[in-house]
């Protein structure tokens, strides 16, 4: 059983920006154990001949030629965004004063 | 928010060793973005140059620009790396509004470049290597402008407005080994390393390379050991010092701040350090904390870049003749003195010299017209002296007439300024202005005899053998000729006059 507890699931749900209760971090700390088991096994059915992949499909250099495409205008940009000022995003200030 | 406390450079140098490292990030000029079809373009209005994948919007599928590719492999020749084989890209996980999508498309544990080096000259000619550790692909970030609170700084600021348009640039983050042994021409070598990764992106061809644009922008690491002391000291990351003197200042800073700190008994704290132009200090910014675990990860969305030798050596084949390289060759071609040549190029003339003396002057006539005229009309207007009009062909003809004993020294400096004032070449200027030496000895001779005639006491010092006295005698003939006539012919012609030996 892979060694997941409480306060790794408090970590990452901060990193991730998840609110959880006392109550859920205890359930996924189970649950992510699991999971993480369930994906180790990948590793036990990979031999030796297999090389590691990042990517199911065995391609590489899909590219695109540097040439100009569409774009949006300021206001297509803009209109899902939860509110805007001076044709850009407006977000809430992020750090506070030092 | 309290001033820190420093030591001097001299004290801080006699105590410890600084170790410097430097993150230097390239925006490449390619027409689009690294992995949208949108432009890349500078200054345009905001959130214009976005299209769905630079926003993040859920579903869309970025695509690898592949001259964004060549481009950086191109930088990794040149800074004398290898290029790996295949390489992939990685997400690099934070939230912050600069970034739509919640990470940032990076490259994390295989760079595209990496085990390079550059050999750093500094001013006095010592060389210094600096290590390369790696040079990998990423995308720059939109741009936040603070808004509210002082001075548009973020501390205070109530809220932040994103511009998204430099979302998605390519990027080429080039990463120092640390550099060790620099000692106190730290500050020195830190200016001249990022000077040298600019000339070098610049010379490519794959960056506009302009730092008050941001096209290169440097993060500078800096930790103090004790003499002796094996361990590295803990590091401060100054970010984004983004001109050439503020690299070199702030090294030098952060060196006298750590060297107080450690005076004190105080650990160095490891954090984030903002640099302040005006009063040449830096602030602290964030301490590293758990908001530096990033969660790399392979970036699903994107295939590994494979770099296949033959194309790396195509590439390799392309890259123009490395910077320090053109210098060296082009003092050994010019027979300049270092002391000539650091003149050369500080005075930003170099490039105009090469033209010019390709286009027939001598080097030694190059240079005098550069740095001599030249430059000192450039100062006076203001601009660099290669913008300001003047042509390497219009040296080689302007130093022709002078050399032909056509014009004089002084001619020409009337001549440039009618060259300057757009009245034509300098044939049809001397034509125009009248300016032509007086050659023919006829005028010459009946201004001379006015001369002697106007002081007879002169003259007849001369008869007497006082040759020395003859520059009275001069001056009046080149006064009568307003300055048109050729010097060393008055004067032969006065001694023949007067029948004295010169």
């Amino acid at each position: 059983m892979a060694a997941i507890n409480r306060d790794d699931v408090a970590h990452l749900a901060r990193l991730a920006h998840i609110e959880m209760s006392a109550e859920e971090l205890d359930r996924m700390a189970g649950e992510l154990a699991v999971i993480v088991d369930s994906v180790k096994s990948v590793s036990e059915a990979a031999g030796e001949d297999v090389p590691a992949t990042s990517h199911p499909i065995p391609l590489s250099n899909v590219f695109r030629e540097d040439v100009v495409g569409h774009t949006f205008t300021a206001e297509q940009a803009l209109s899902g965004a939860p509110d805007a000022a001076e044709d850009r995003f407006k977000v809430p200030a992020i750090l506070d004063e030092d | 928010m309290s001033a820190d406390t420093i030591l001097s450079f001299e004290e801080a140098m006699e105590k410890y060793d600084p170790v410097l490292g430097f993150e230097v990030h390239v925006e490449l000029n390619t027409k689009t973005k690294m992995f949208s079809s949108a432009p890349n373009v500078f200054g345009d209005d905001p959130n214009t140059n976005v299209n769905e994948v630079d926003l993040g919007l859920p579903g869309v599928l970025p695509v690898v620009n592949k001259a964004a590719v060549e481009s950086s492999i191109k930088i990794g020749l040149a800074l004398n790396c290898k290029i790996a084989e295949s390489c992939r890209f990685a997400r690099k996980n934070y939230f912050y509004p600069d970034t739509p999508k919640n990470f940032q498309t990076s490259q994390y544990d295989e760079p595209i470049a990496y085990d390079g080096y550059l050999d750093i000259e500094l001013e006095d000619g010592t060389v210094f290597r600096v290590e390369i550790e790696r040079a990998h692909m990423e995308e720059d970030a939109g741009k936040l402008t603070h808004m509210g609170g002082a001075a548009g700084r973020i501390q205070g600021a109530d809220y932040s407005l994103v511009d998204y348009n430099r979302a998605g640039v390519p990027l080429v983050e080039i990463v120092t080994k640390p550099i060790e042994g620099a000692g106190s021409r730290a500050p020195e070598l830190a200016k001249a390393y990022v000077a040298a990764v600019r000339e070098i992106v610049k010379n490519l061809g794959v960056s506009d390379a302009r730092m008050e644009r941001g096209n290169v922008r440097c993060d500078a690491n800096v930790s103090l050991r004790p003499h002796g002391q094996e361990r590295f000291g803990i590091r401060s990351e100054t970010k984004n010092v983004n001109s050439l003197r503020a690299v070199e200042h702030a090294v030098r800073f952060e060196i006298q701040r750590h060297a107080a700190v450690l005076d004190s008994g105080q650990p160095v704290i490891q954090e984030t350090r903002h640099w302040h132009e005006d009063t040449r200090t830096t602030t602290s910014g964030r301490a590293k904390s758990d908001a530096d675990d990033y969660r790399y990860f392979p970036e699903p969305d994107l295939v590994p870049v494979v770099a296949s030798r033959e194309w790396v050596e195509e590439l390799r084949a392309t890259l123009p003749e490395p910077p320090a390289a053109r210098r060296k060759r082009l003092q050994a071609d010019w027979g300049y003195s270092d002391l000539e040549f650091r003149d050369v190029v500080n005075a930003g003339v170099m490039d105009s010299i090469e033209e010019t003396v390709a286009a027939g002057a001598s080097a030694s006539a190059a240079r005098k017209w550069w740095m001599g005229e030249i430059v000192g009309r450039a100062k006076t207007a203001d601009v660099d002296p290669a913008d300001l009009g003047v042509s390497p062909q219009t040296i080689v003809e302007l130093n022709g007439l002078v050399e032909e004993g056509k014009i004089n020294n002084k001619m020409a400096s009337q001549v440039l300024d009618g060259v300057l004032a757009g009245e034509g070449t300098p044939a049809e200027i001397v034509e125009k202005r009248g300016l032509a030496v007086v050659s023919d000895d006829g005028p010459l001779l009946e201004a001379i005899d006015a001369a002697l005639a106007a002081q007879p006491d002169v003259a007849e010092k001369i008869r007497g053998g006082k040759v020395q006295a003859i520059g009275a005698i001069v001056g009046g003939v080149m006064k009568a000729t307003r300055g048109q006539a050729d010097a060393g012919r008055v004067r032969e012609l006065i001694l023949e006059k007067l029948g004295v030996e010169g």
